[in-house]
């Protein structure tokens, strides 16, 4: 089910961040348990059709994580990192998918939650690549995986044009 | 995965549509082929700026411009949209897909609560 709260990804050229923002309609407070509650936390995670494994979970300063997404043919993909900070307006913390040839390309991710009226919260992610190319390269990864799912938004798009 | 480095040029149609408000001028014109006066009545700002941001999409052929009598008209080109989208778009369905996700989870939050 597509919601009508928009999901804005910006990737200006030659930065090495990436912004993510997306406005809920439910209180700051339960979007922030959801980030928080590893039960909670593995329901919605996961990429769909993969099995999301909650291998450690440490939601406080200095804490760790680390998941992996498990597909049909048994095929693993690990990520961890750290907690660096948590509030409920602010959750920092590093990400690394370990699939990749080598180390260390590690992103800073800052997760903003601010509380808007009607009980709603907007929530903006700065995730901050080590390098430009480090974001490109992540951001066409997410390219290849989509084109496994199929253009959806595109084909929409030129469909009205 | 191959790291890949895109090189921005002032003259990519991706540069172009970093700045939000030529986002939201090409948001404006949607499908629809609208005159300078008709978007700025639609985005609310003035016309130079309005004239501005266009200038910018026209240029990098975002957006295609036709005259009509004494009027110019303009249009997005999807076809020049198209590789942007590609770029962005599946990333950003990663996170739409999760987020809707999380809706979902909330929504049973709030019936418990």
């Amino acid at each position: 089910m597509a919601s009508k709260n928009k999901t804005v990804v910006t990737a200006e050229p030659g930065k090495q961040e990436v912004i993510i923002t997306r406005e809920f309609d439910a209180p700051r407070e339960l979007v922030f348990k959801a980030h928080i509650d590893p039960a909670l936390y593995v329901q919605w995670l996961g990429p769909h059709g993969y099995e999301m494994i909650l291998e450690a979970f440490e939601p406080y300063s200095g804490g760790r994580y680390r998941y992996i997404h498990k597909d049909k043919d048994g095929n693993e993909y690990g990520f961890h990192g750290c907690f660096h900070e948590i509030s409920e307006d602010l959750l920092i913390q590093t990400f690394e998918f370990e699939g990749l040839p080598e180390k260390g390309h590690v992103t800073l991710d800052s997760m903003r939650l601010e509380s808007l009226p009607g009980n709603r919260t907007r929530l903006t992610i700065q995730s901050l690549f080590r390098s430009v190319e480090d974001r490109d390269g992540m951001v066409q990864a997410g390219m290849e995986r989509g084109v496994r799912e199929g253009y959806e938004r595109l084909d929409d798009i030129l469909r009205q044009m | 995965m191959t790291v890949m480095a895109r090189t921005p040029t002032t003259h990519d149609p991706f540069n172009a549509i970093a700045e939000p408000k030529r986002r939201q001028v090409l948001e404006a014109l949607g499908t629809a082929e609208l005159s300078v006066t008709e978007l700025v009545e639609k985005l609310g700002w003035n016309q130079p700026m309005v004239s501005k941001h266009l200038g910018v999409l026209k240029q990098v052929g975002l957006v295609k411009e036709r005259r009509v009598g004494r009027q110019r008209l303009y249009r997005v080109d999807a076809e020049r949209l198209k590789p942007i989208f590609e770029w962005v778009s599946p990333f950003e369905k990663q996170w739409s897909d999760r987020f809707d996700r999380l809706d979902q989870v909330l929504e049973a939050m709030k019936k418990e609560k």
